[in-house]
């Protein structure tokens, strides 16, 4: 949606190309720049040798002179990288399938069957987006303890619901909203009941706030940190940006191309997710801070 | 059958099983509807909410649960140095991100604003680092902090002649925090950006025609129109990157851990630091918790100081 | 037999009173049109009759039976909402066929069904699209369909063609009549437009503030308004209504003398003296007024003229030929005077 057409308009005769150049192409190049630089440099690091990688006067360090695999293989067959990745695969999907459950119901019965102190309850699940996990994770891990859930992925699936339900609550309920009440009024005139509606009419409609939710809880399950670094301790069972942090570092000698590596390996699958659901990342962005 | 027959059908009647009918009345399906999300919001965050203010009160440690000891982990806390600084660093920390990410993000998102071609691809690129977790882009920052290898420093030094000394980006208290600061910011221009530029498309471009029809120039127009039609969307990107730079963890935890000499710890960290390989958890709980009254401060701030004007006030919409 | 009762409904939203007591009667096969301003309560009375508004007191019965705390799919109605309503995600066939698939109809049977109601109204080569690929008029025909295949015993019209533009308006009001006819099913057509209500219904029920103001035939209510709320309402131009009091067998405005038919009002009465803008004669022993406005529109004339220091219309057959400042005269023509009652709007 843009208010300009699509089409390059004539440019108005007070503005100039150089001013356009200045004001506009510039800035934002420099911009750009900024914001890839750091995934550039983590990307040619991933791939450079040892010993080019801590040697900047040899050759140009913007450049990979001998591009090495090294560093990739070293993650993938020396670490538990595999492991690590399925099991953050496993608890992204997990956490974001119960979270979507749950949101649906939540976000129906919220706008849709508009019960006494509806916006009440909208409200408490709103307010719960707003308690950081840095201030629930101690009382929480010694709610997982007694749970017996302690160092297993199990914890994080059930917790890390806990900041995806208002969020993906709030999201569907903007597009429940979207949908005409007059649907469901002449729904129920031609003989549905509630359950019939809410699975011929109301769920297949909300289908695209459905996927946005889910491709941003698993965004956010992905990126989460502090549950993860609290709740699992051995090494094997960690989730990838824990590993990667904790596992890749022996003694005091850092192996950034290692380092690197795992960083990379560890974006891609959302990077790839990414690519694939653009339109649905900023649409789900922009729906949710709209309202 | 036959086509007159066809015709002639009518649906005959059927008692609904017991399930349907059930849920054809309205509490129990509004009951079994928040069921799963509050049950789960109830037993995984209201509980250990309650659960961490009571455990402040307390000396509980790692493994071995504790008694009550009232207000004595504050006692405590408010004559440590590390913590006052921590407190004090935490908000530091807050307002110069947030002043950063809305500087540059507003910029950003009014030059996105303009004809550009590709802005889609543009758009999509932009997101990245706000796409990637976080903790792996502060890696990425790490090496880019390194005090022998820095890229950084080699270009200022090696290349363009500017220094003769390599940065020593966090290796003493304040680069170190300005380098946290930076990378904060990096990390949050794209979502600022974004939503600002939604924001600023839900502006009809007549108006600043109409404006500048009337003589107004580009900061007037700006000042006049843009800002005051943004600030819906600004109090409630505000209020966010507030609450989640404030209670931020893991970009401090990446690159310094809280160092160097506990100079750069925020409450999360420092509260992590102390609860758990500290084992003080009962400690590390009131530090945490300490954090509530700024986050509730800083939110209804934001909330209200920006976000309610009266001309906004217009038809309700829930 | 599908005939509508609705005695004595009232219907409150916390305090505030929306309906004052109602009562209606709908013969079967009958095409009833409620009418009024916006606010007035008819499309929440209609909402009531098809079950999704409570009614707070009063009874609405539909063949006879009393359905007030009946479930809408128990009611055998079916309705056209003014959105159309239609299922986006579903083609013209499934929407029309919906009501049929969700009680487990047999294929055979949602072919007939689905088939006549679209040869009905034209919509056989349609039934693969969906309803973003449609025009207003098309949509409004898909989901009178959907309504015709329910094959109910009444049917709800909630301002249909409100969305549509005036010259699809007109085709589409000549459709639904049509289909009345050929249908004969106890309709219940809710509109703010007079015209339509005019030209579709068998009977006109004229609402105003929760209340009925008077049921009738169309002509009836043209011909006989019983107050000057149904008087101004029904009828475009809308009639005028001039005050004046009864002397002498004769109307006085001011100082202008305005005929009455014999026996019509009370000697020193206060009236409202209405007369329609099609009713005024040019008469040179007439009253003068002066030309404010002259409007040809090819078939009439219509002069907006001061009389007496009031703002009238007329409606001429013949070509007007004064401009604006001059002044011609006018005549009443007696058999089509309305009086009023000052103080309660009555007919007299």
């Amino acid at each position: 949606m843009t208010h300009m057409s699509d089409t390059t308009p004539e440019l108005a005769s007070w503005d100039s190309r150089t001013r356009r150049l200045i004001m506009l192409y510039v800035p934002l190049g420099c911009f750009m720049l900024i914001l890839l630089f750091p995934f550039y440099w983590m990307a040619i690091t991933a791939f450079k040798p040892n010993g080019e990688l801590l040697d900047y006067k040899t050759n140009n360090p913007f450049w990979i002179h001998s591009p090495t695999l090294d560093n990739i293989r070293k993650l993938l067959f020396d670490t538990e990288y595999p492991r690590w990745l399925v099991t953050t695969m496993g608890v992204a999907f997990g956490a974001t399938a119960i979270a979507l459950v749950a949101s649906v119901l939540a976000a129906y019965a919220i706008q849709r069957l508009r019960f006494k102190g509806s916006k009440w309850v909208g409200l408490a699940i709103y307010l719960a987006y707003l308690v950081p996990p840095s201030i629930l994770f101690i009382p929480l891990a010694q709610v997982i303890f007694s749970f017996g859930l302690f160092d297993s992925p199990m914890a994080l699936i059930l917790s890390y619901p806990t900041f995806l339900i208002p969020f993906c609550t709030w999201l569907l309920i903007g597009y429940f909203k979207s949908i005409p009440y007059e649907l469901e009024e002449c729904a129920l005139i031609d003989g549905a009941s509630r359950l019939q509606i809410l699975r011929r009419i109301t769920l297949p409609l909300a289908v695209p706030g459905l996927i946005s939710a889910g491709i941003f809880a698993f965004t956010l399950s992905w990126n989460e940190f502090i549950y993860a670094l609290a709740f699992i301790s051995s090494s094997e069972k960690k989730t990838v940006p824990v590993a990667i942090l904790t596992e890749l570092v022996q003694g005091d000698v850092y192996q950034w191309g290692a380092l690197m590596a795992g960083a990379l390996l560890g974006s891609l699958p959302v990077a790839v997710f990414y690519s694939f659901f653009v339109e649905y990342y900023v649409s789900s962005l922009t729906g949710a801070v709209k309202e | 059958m036959d086509h007159t027959q066809a015709l002639a059908w009518t649906p005959p009647r059927v008692q609904p099983s017991w399930l349907a009918r059930l849920l054809d009345w309205k509490p129990a399906l509004v009951a079994i509807c928040l069921a799963p999300a509050l049950g789960l919001l109830l037993v995984f965050l209201t509980y250990p909410l309650g659960l961490g203010i009571y455990m402040s009160f307390t000396d509980t440690q790692l493994g071995k649960p504790g008694i009550w000891v009232g207000l004595e982990n504050f006692e405590y806390l408010l004559t440590d140095r590390v913590f006052l600084n921590a407190v004090w660093f935490t908000i530091f920390y807050t307002a110069a991100a947030t002043i950063g990410k809305f500087a540059l993000g507003l910029w950003l998102a009014l030059l996105l604003n303009q004809h550009i071609p590709f802005k889609s691809l543009i758009r999509a690129i932009i997101l990245l680092p706000w796409i990637t977790p976080t903790v792996l882009s502060a890696i990425a920052f790490w090496w880019i902090y390194d005090p022998q290898f820095s890229i950084i420093s080699y270009v200022v030094v090696d290349v363009l002649h500017l220094r003769s000394k390599y940065f020593d980006f966090i290796g003493s208290p304040w680069p170190a925090r300005w380098s946290l600061i930076a990378a904060n910011v990096w990390r949050g221009i794209p979502f600022v950006a974004i939503s600002l530029l939604a924001g600023l498309q839900t502006i009809s471009p007549s108006l600043y025609e109409a404006a500048m029809l009337d003589g107004a120039t580009s900061w007037q127009r700006f000042r006049r129109i843009t800002a005051p039609l943004l600030m819906p969307i600004l109090a409630v990107v505000l209020t966010f990157s507030v609450l989640f730079t404030f209670a931020d963890f893991q970009l401090v935890y990446a690159i310094t851990r809280g160092g160097p000499i506990n100079s750069t710890h925020l409450m999360a960290t420092l509260a992590f630091q102390r609860g758990i390989p500290g084992a003080a958890l009962g400690e590390g709980a009131a530090i945490a918790v300490a954090m509530i009254p700024f986050l509730v401060v800083a939110t209804l701030f934001s909330y209200f100081a920006i976000g309610n004007r009266k001309w906004q006030q217009g038809g309700s919409d829930e | 037999m599908a005939e509508v009762a609705i005695s004595g409904v009232r219907k409150n939203f916390g305090s505030t009173a929306i309906l004052h007591g109602v009562d209606i009667s709908v013969a079967d096969g009958e095409f009833a049109v409620l009418v009024g301003p916006s606010g007035c309560g008819k499309s929440t009375l209609l909402r009531m009759i098809a079950g999704l508004e409570n009614i707070s007191s009063g009874e609405i019965a539909i063949g006879g039976r009393v359905v007030n705390n009946v479930a809408p799919k128990e009611r055998d109605i079916a309705m056209v909402f003014q959105n159309y309503a239609l299922y986006p995600h579903m083609t013209v066939r499934e929407n029309m066929a919906f009501s049929l698939s969700l009680a487990k109809a047999p294929a055979a049977v949602v072919t007939a069904k689905v088939g006549r109601a679209a040869g009905i109204l034209g919509l056989d080569q349609l039934l693969d699209r969906y309803p973003r690929q449609l025009s207003g008029g098309q949509r409004q025909r898909v989901a009178m369909g959907r309504a015709i295949v329910r094959d109910p015993q009444v049917f709800l019209f909630d301002e249909p063609l409100s969305n549509l533009d005036a010259k699809l308006r007109v085709q589409m009001r000549g459709e639904i009549k049509d289909l009345h006819q050929r249908l004969r099913t106890t309709t219940i057509y809710v509109t703010h437009d007079q015209i339509e209500a005019m030209t579709m219904a068998d009977k006109i029920v004229v609402m105003q503030g929760g209340r009925v103001e008077q049921i009738g035939a169309p002509l009836d209510l043209y011909d006989r308004p019983a107050n000057l709320f149904v008087a101004g309402f029904i009828g475009s131009p809308a009639m005028n209504v001039l005050p004046g009091v009864v002397r002498a067998g004769a109307c006085f405005v001011g100082d202008v003398r305005l005929p009455l038919p014999a026996g019509l009002g009370r000697e020193g009465m206060s009236v409202s003296y209405g007369i329609r803008p099609e009713h005024w004669r040019l008469d040179d022993a007439g009253v003068a007024a002066i030309v404010r406005l002259v409007e040809p529109t090819g078939s009439e004339t219509q002069v907006t003229a001061e009389l007496a220091g009031v703002k009238i219309i007329g409606a001429f057959r013949e070509r007007v030929s004064a401009r604006p400042g001059e002044t011609i005269h006018i005549a009443p023509d007696l058999g089509h005077v309305h009086l009023f009652s000052r103080d309660t709007g009555l007919r007299l």
